[in-house]
């Protein structure tokens, strides 16, 4: 019986499964192999280094990180961990790293604010020194932070990695506004735009340029400098970002699962032999 | 755990039911607390029942450990917890204040005397003996670096004050001398030297 | 409890414990020598998996309160404090978000079982009552909760279900701005739900407790529905429960540990890491999976109060059901036609809990406009939220009063231990007369 009831069960979600947007709409994103996916993924420490570099170089001029400090940069599971250097405040290439940023500081003899070279310690800073500048150096658009911003979107990484590399030319009939991009992985409803025959294509407007370039960024260790290799790699550095601790958490829940299943193993058996002879 | 055997003999009597309705009251559980329906008493040595217990008892330990571990310093705390000072800051005869761990830190740029003065204390009575020798890195003598909190009550010293030109606590009186020594009053020990480094001939690394 | 004690202290220190105050006593009595129906399935073992959540989410909740901070400034990025530089914090965040879900989960188990097994009857109202309340209480709990850390759908489904108490009439504007500590959910309506939600877990323990100890008064049902009639038909809890519960809580822990170790925010919405903008309103705004269905229910209503109303109704309809079911059976198991019912009414849920999922004006069979009825087109989901809802409340107020009195039940066993003890007793459904049989 509770079988039958399982099969309604099972009918009723087929009907109303099925995704099914009214208002706006995205492409599917691409998916990527990434190397920290499953349940034993790890992050390339070069690929994190590379996304790192096209952070530094393209994208910190607009967007902040404000929730991530330099010194996380050498901890364990991130791009320029070194296990000579434990603690992440002592590690000289992060020290270098940060030594490039300028951070404000109160000047403690005359009181003044001066901008001083960043430490380990110190968080990015902003490109901006507020909302109202960020807006205004961006057509009116806020750049999002990056600090968590590959958990915020639907599909992470992928959908990253796909509105990057995902700029084209925008279908004819379609009328982009100005100062904003057609990109069909970003969520949007360009119905209004569409001038075009059928149906309105999927996607939407961003007010983010095209960033990536090829060779716009050199890696340092000789990778081909194609957007899909940046869009990919500052994709997996964003997917640290959001989650420095995913390795960590992963291999904890192997070991974890493990125990489980023993325990579970352990606790069936000994439940067998209690209940062994009792009519139930 | 306390699991008892059956101990009771005494059987238990029941009228019997009509059939299909619900009685309330007669078949209250716990009307008669002896046991039930249980089958033959399970052995409670069995090896399987410890191996289980102690695999319920290892996961509670390991998920303890997390929860004790999340009160330790956590990683901010930690990346404030070692500071670099450049000594270039410091004039001669001078003394510099600064926030270390959330205490005050002294960093004093000493003199010729002030170092021939705390040598030659050294064998001095002191509550406290010590060189001067021990309480500075070698070859570096005219630095000085100590926590800047007296050590009878927490107070911050003054720098310069007291009857040995080093520091005077006017909270209840103590005085140290050039060296950082207790020399008079109730502090029971010397301004501490926390565990520094000269990371260059101008730069220390403190913590 | 009522019953006769068997507990005998064996040491001396146990002796004068138990002069001075009974615990070991009261220990024993409900946790060791409880006689407890030797037939109960696998979907007994959610209470014990309740109480295990409780637990979880109140030790791993004062941890985190050792960190977050309540402030509107500060909230979000305290908890991504927590996630990277508190030691453990990423493990103790999310243990606490999916444990929340794993609560909910075990909690409708948990019902589903009460609404099948007919637990809820006579004389266990007030058993069944007191799991409303948690139940309501564990609602209000987890709401502020995602409010915390005070990303878009934190904030915003805070705008909408305070907006809800707007619909009363008269004083309904005042109780919103109270709610609000001010004109809008701000810092006020943080502080004040943090400080509730960190109350509220000790009074879902506290009725627990008055939970667990109508329980004992009355004793557990069973898969039968017949009462316990003798030595013969229980066991004593430890260590056949105990053994059967632990095991059960190592396979949920399993399920649990697949979530926070490999999918942890499989269970939210993207949209609440993005710190909370008062000026800009996610695409769609849904609240959690475990309120979807009452969303749903709240949405199928064109009128605000009305909505709100048959929202909170179908929670009120379940404090009252023991009264609403007119069966003299307890057990499903042998009220065949009321079992279908009740397997359309958990489609029902599940299809609710869908549509609380989707937007109103979404199709449910892709690509078929048939005609507006009312205010939509009847292939969309608010129609399949409104069909839905009509049945939950039908399957209360209208299957359950009927049928207990139109069915013929099949024969229930005489005990809980017939069936098993002799075979043969295996009666043929309606064979021989018995009170129930109705016309």
């Amino acid at each position: 019986m509770l079988r039958k009831g399982l099969a309604v069960a099972a009918l009723g979600l087929a009907l109303v499964g099925g995704p099914a947007l009214a208002a706006g709409s995205q492409k599917e994103p691409r998916t990527v192999a990434w190397s920290f996916s499953g349940p034993f993924g790890k992050f390339d420490r070069a690929q994190l280094q590379r996304g790192f570099k096209v952070y530094r170089e393209v994208c910190a001029a607009c967007h902040s990180m404000n929730l991530m400090s330099f010194r996380n940069l050498g901890q364990k599971g991130g791009p320029f961990y070194d296990p000579k250097y434990p603690n992440p405040n002592d590690n000289p290439y992060v020290k270098t790293i940060a030594r490039d940023f300028e951070v404000s500081d109160i000047d403690p003899e005359t009181g003044d604010v001066v901008k001083r070279p960043a430490t380990p310690a110190d968080r990015f800073p902003n490109p901006y020194p507020n909302e109202a500048a960020a807006r205004a150096g961006n057509g009116g658009a806020l750049p999002p932070d990056f600090s968590t911003l590959s958990k915020a979107r639907k599909g992470g990484p992928d959908y990253v990695y796909s509105l990057l590399s995902g700029y084209g030319t925008p279908p004819a009939g379609l009328e982009v506004p100005a100062g904003q991009y057609y990109n069909p992985y970003m969520l949007g409803d360009v119905t209004a735009f569409w001038k075009g025959q059928g149906h309105a294509p999927k996607g939407g407007f961003i007010a983010m340029a095209p960033q990536l370039a090829p060779d716009k960024v050199t890696f340092d260790d000789g990778t081909k400098s194609t957007i899909a290799q940046q869009a990919k790699d500052v994709a997996a550095f964003m997917a640290w970002v959001s989650e420095p601790k995913l390795e960590e958490r992963k291999a904890f829940g192997v070991g974890a699962m493990i125990y489980l299943v023993i325990l579970s193993g352990l606790l069936y058996v000994s439940y067998r032999r209690i209940w062994r002879n009792v009519a139930h | 755990m306390f699991w008892r055997g059956r101990g009771r003999t005494a059987p238990f009597r029941r009228s019997p039911q009509a059939k299909g309705g619900f009685k309330v009251a007669d078949s209250v559980a716990g009307a008669n607390p002896e046991h039930g329906a249980g089958g033959d008493d399970p052995s409670r040595r069995d090896f399987i029942h410890i191996a289980a217990g102690a695999a319920a008892a290892g996961a509670a330990v390991t998920i303890a450990w997390p929860l004790v571990d999340q009160m330790n310093p956590a990683g901010d705390t930690l990346a404030l917890a070692s500071v670099e000072f450049d000594l270039t800051k410091v004039e001669l005869g001078q003394s510099v204040t600064i926030k270390w761990r959330g205490k005050p830190l002294f960093i004093r740029h000493r003199t010729g005397a002030e170092i021939a003065a705390a040598i030659k204390d050294d064998g001095a009575p002191m509550r406290d003996p010590q060189t001067d020798e021990a309480r500075h890195k070698p070859g570096k003598a005219e630095w000085l670096v100590l926590i800047g909190t007296c050590t009878h009550l927490g107070c911050v010293p003054t720098f310069g004050g007291g009857d040995y030109q080093g520091w005077f606590c006017p909270c209840h009186g103590s005085h140290y001398d050039t060296s950082g020594r207790i020399r008079k009053g109730p502090a029971p020990t010397n301004l501490a030297v926390p565990e520094y480094a000269f990371v260059s001939d101008t730069m220390v690394k403190v913590g | 409890m009522s019953g006769h004690s068997s507990y005998v202290p064996k040491t001396g220190f146990e002796r004068w414990l138990d002069a001075r105050l009974p615990v070991a006593r009261l220990a024993y009595d409900s946790l060791i020598d409880f006689p407890t129906p030797k037939n109960l399935n696998y979907w007994y073992t959610f209470g014990g998996i309740l109480a295990l959540c409780l637990g979880i989410q109140l030790v791993t909740g004062i941890v985190l309160a050792m960190h977050y901070v309540p402030h509107v400034d500060h909230a979000f990025a305290s908890i991504e404090r927590i996630m990277r530089d508190v030691n453990y914090g990423w493990l103790i965040r999310y243990m606490h978000s999916n444990g929340a879900s794993m609560f909910f989960i075990a909690v409708y188990a948990h019902m589903f079982r009460g609404l099948y097994y007919g637990s809820y009857k006579a004389p266990r109202e007030l058993l069944w009552i007191l799991g409303c309340v948690i139940y309501l209480l564990m609602m209000a709990t987890a709401f502020m909760g995602y409010v915390l850390p005070w990303g878009q759908m934190s904030f915003h489904g805070a705008v909408v279900i305070t907006n809800l108490f707007g619909a009363l009439p008269i004083i309904g504007e005042s109780i919103t701005t109270w709610l609000w500590g001010g004109f809008a959910v701000d810092n006020a309506t943080l502080n004040r739900f943090f400080s509730l939600h960190y109350l509220m877990p000790f009074m879902i323990a506290g009725v627990v407790i008055l939970h667990i100890w109508a329980l004992h008064v009355t004793g557990n049902n069973n898969p039968t529905g017949v009462q316990v009639q003798s030595k013969a038909d229980t066991v004593p809890f430890h260590p056949y429960y105990t053994v059967k519960d632990g095991f059960a809580i190592a396979v949920f822990m399993l399920m649990f540990a697949a979530f926070v170790f490999f999918n942890p925010n499989a269970l939210g919405h993207p949209d609440n890491y993005i710190p909370a903008n008062p000026l800009v309103t996610p695409a769609h705004i849904v609240p959690e999976w475990y309120f979807l269905p009452f969303y749903a229910i709240l949405r199928a209503v064109p009128d605000k109060l009305m909505g709100v109303l048959m929202m909170f109704g179908a929670i009120a309809v379940l404090f009252i059901l023991p009264w609403l079911d007119t069966s003299r059976v307890r057990s499903l198991r042998y009220r065949p036609t009321t079992r279908m019912y009740f397997f359309i009414f958990v489609v029902a849920c599940f299809v609710l809990g869908l549509c609380g999922a989707r937007l109103p004006d979404e199709k449910v069979i892709p690509g078929l406009t048939t005609f507006v009825l009312l205010d939509a087109d009847l292939n969309s989901m608010v129609w399949l939220s409104r069909f839905a809802t009509a049945y939950y409340f039908a399957y209360f107020l209208l299957v359950l009063p009927l049928m207990g009195l139109s069915e013929t039940p099949l024969e229930q066993p005489a005990s809980i231990s017939e069936p098993v003890l002799s075979p043969s007793a295996a009666m043929p459904a309606g064979a021989a007369a018995s009170p129930e049989k109705r016309g």
